[in-house]
């Protein structure tokens, strides 16, 4: 049997649990925040990775992003992806989830033939979780969100889904796509062989609009149906009380406190 | 019942036609995933499955067809064609999720603001019971989808069900909880129709010429944003359980509409096997008035069963930052931020939480927020209301101790 053709959306984003306030001015500070690959889309590689190891695999990672998010490509294939595609070009700039979702459809429709599509459940910088049921939307896929465990077998692949109350156990025919939780599974990490072959020049296929042979009005800013209207630095309280004393006061003083309130 | 019409009112031609190029090869018929096109002779024609995704255009070898104008590709025609709210109401196991009440709340402030109507659409089996309570909440028609085969959510099913409803009624706005299953089913819905979605939002308005102001958290909760979709129909929002205050229950009258559905054979893609309630009882997070919530501060995740006992005297729930859960301190359902849940309890403790950003974002509404931790530089005492600077380990027994006098 051909082995499965399993794609991997990534993406780099900043990382948002380092970024701090500056006390002073109230405001976000953004210089020197790293940019990572996204922690679920880094699940979706490992899943993938994993069925590669059981069933054998040819894993291509897809990226859309300005040519620095080469680095989470290269990182891919440092994990031990086979292939690396970058989608990088002006006129995706400023893409929404829907047109993001439509661009990477267009670049999956002519890498050619896959089994499987593999997305992280979401990005810390947006956290919609949307791109990956809208890259389902355009291919006619049928989708398994919030995935956190997948085996696979005779071209089935059964799913524990982690959901609010419950798992969920569902079986779906290939092809299909699935997004992936950050869940139980170790992380593996990327081997020095794997790693040095990352590096070679050639390994990223880059491809820009004229590639997918779509006409810039329906792609990047101009084609999102939504748009940015307004940002502004969340309300922050300001009337922080700190209660002073050894330990005892404290807790004396807070609980009088919260009594004057009635919320005792 | 309600029929559905042939057109597809929600998405315009998006390609343009050049018959008199066309030599009738019909590669774009064999190119198209969705039978969004069919050539009759030499007359290429679009159906209503077409989704504009392009790809007839990219293999017509002659030209004939091309993206339409930039402006009609942007713009659904006739915005006013479309009127009123339709909430997704959301049901599990046959007990109506608080967040469909919530959002049939907002949703009939916004109607009112504009002199329109607000339905609700429910999908599931034996439920028609729990239309009276979206309509007690502010719906002027609910639609009931009632049939063994929608018994638990399937996104299939559920997005074939709900767009064919969307087409019928052409909504202005759709509202969905920000559920497992409403972001499961949304971002379906929106690339239906080609439309906007916004995620877990905050806050809802809408001004005058009928713009929903969808105002969200992002960057990890570092920035608050307001999206808008101003030229597509409808315009589509998730709202997270607990964001949106619920209102009082109203004395109104709704009329209560079923749907007659019937299962598809692409309904069975994914068959659901079994499920498996959590080991410990459900976390209500949303629905607690305290809240004692613990970070990597702790310093070992035993030292949740000191939470656990603070929790106990004040009635309260646990919560956690991403750093413990992240830790394996602690499960995910305990977890409190941008990527956990919102809450708003009238008291809420930080133990041991330094205050990232994105925990902020889960929290800031609460009523009274009280931060014990050791730094006194720790962001969260810019947030709190009452700031504890010292060790929790010695605080908290402090706290539960002169608690229990």
């Amino acid at each position: 049997m051909a082995p499965l053709q399993i794609i991997v959306t990534v993406k780099q984003v900043p990382d948002t649990t380092e970024v701090r306030i500056d006390p002073k001015t109230n405001s976000l500070i953004r210089e020197g925040v790293p940019s990572i690959i996204n922690p679920e889309d880094r699940h979706a590689i490992e899943a993938a990775l994993c069925l590669k190891d059981q069933h054998g695999a040819t894993v291509t990672a897809l990226s859309m992003g300005p040519p620095q998010a080469a680095a989470v490509l290269e990182e891919a294939l440092a994990l031990g992806v086979d292939k690396a595609i970058l989608l990088s070009d002006r006129v995706f700039a400023g893409s929404d989830t829907l047109v993001t979702a439509f661009t990477l459809s267009r670049a999956i429709m002519k890498q050619g033939a896959f089994d499987l599509i593999l997305c992280g459940r979401q990005a810390i910088d947006g956290d919609t979780a949307q791109v990956g049921p809208q890259l389902a939307g355009f291919l006619g896929l049928p989708q398994v969100t919030y995935a956190e465990d997948i085996s696979y077998a005779d071209n089935v692949l059964t799913v524990r889904r982690r959901l609010e109350d419950c798992s969920e156990w569902v079986r779906v025919h290939l092809p299909a796509l699935v997004t992936v939780c950050a869940g139980i599974r170790q992380l593996r990490y990327p081997s020095l062989y794997n790693l040095v072959a990352a590096c070679a020049p050639d390994r990223i296929i880059r491809w820009t609009a004229q590639d997918l042979n779509v006409p810039a009005s329906m792609l990047g800013f101009a084609a999102s149906p939504t748009t940015v209207k307004k940002i502004f630095e969340p309300e922050r309280n300001t009337r922080v009380e700190i209660i002073e004393g050894d330990p005892r006061t404290m807790v004396h003083q807070l609980i009088e406190k919260l009594r004057n309130l009635q919320a005792l | 019942m309600l029929e559905t019409t042939n057109s597809t009112p929600c998405a315009p031609p998006m390609i343009h036609i050049f018959s008199e190029r066309c030599i009738g090869c019909k590669l774009c018929e064999r190119a198209c995933l969705f039978g969004g096109i069919t050539v009759s002779g030499k007359t290429p024609m679009l159906t209503d499955q077409c989704t504009g995704c392009g790809v007839c255009i990219t293999v017509c070898p002659k030209q004939a067809l091309a993206a339409a104008e930039h402006k009609e590709v942007l713009q659904h025609s006739n915005l006013d064609a479309y009127r009123g709210i339709l909430i997704i109401a959301e049901q599990r196991e046959g007990v109506l999720h608080t967040v469909s009440c919530e959002l049939t709340a907002a949703a009939r402030q916004l109607a009112d603001q504009r002199g329109t109507q607000v339905s609700a659409a429910l999908l599931g089996q034996g439920i028609s019971g729990l239309a009276e309570r979206l309509v007690a909440h502010g719906a002027d028609t609910v639609y009931i989808a009632d049939a063994p085969f929608l018994q638990r959510y399937r996104t299939l099913p559920y997005s074939r069900i709900l767009s064919s409803l969307i087409a019928e009624l052409r909504p202005e706005i759709v509202l969905c909880g920000a559920t497992t299953i409403g972001r499961d089913l949304a971002p379906r819905l929106a690339n239906h129709f080609r439309t906007g979605l916004t995620a877990d939002c905050t806050g809802l308005a809408i001004d005058r010429d009928g713009t929903l102001l969808q105002t969200r958290p992002a960057f990890g909760g570092n920035i608050m944003a307001t999206i808008t979709t101003p030229r597509h129909r409808p315009q589509m929002a998730t709202v997270r359980p607990g964001v949106l205050q619920p209102q009082p229950v109203r004395s109104g009258s709704g009329v209560i509409v079923p749907l007659t559905v019937t299962e598809e054979p692409s309904d069975d893609a994914v068959q659901i096997l079994k499920t498996m309630p959590k080991d410990k009882p459900a976390v209500s997070l949303e629905q607690a008035q305290v809240i004692v919530a613990g970070g990597r501060g702790l310093g070992d995740g035993k030292n949740f069963t000191l939470l656990q006992e603070l929790a106990q005297v004040l009635n309260a729930e646990i919560g956690a930052s991403r750093g413990a859960v992240d830790l394996g301190w602690i499960g995910h359902e305990h977890q409190v931020g941008q990527t956990g849940k919102t809450v708003r309890p009238k008291i809420y403790i930080a133990c041991g939480i330094s205050g990232a950003v994105q925990h902020l974002a889960g929290m800031q509404a609460s009523d009274i927020i009280i931060a014990i931790n050791n730094d006194p530089y720790a962001p969260i005492f810019q947030t709190a209301h009452f700031g504890l600077v010292g060790d929790v380990h010695v605080i908290v027994p402090e706290l539960i101790h002169q608690l229990r006098q």
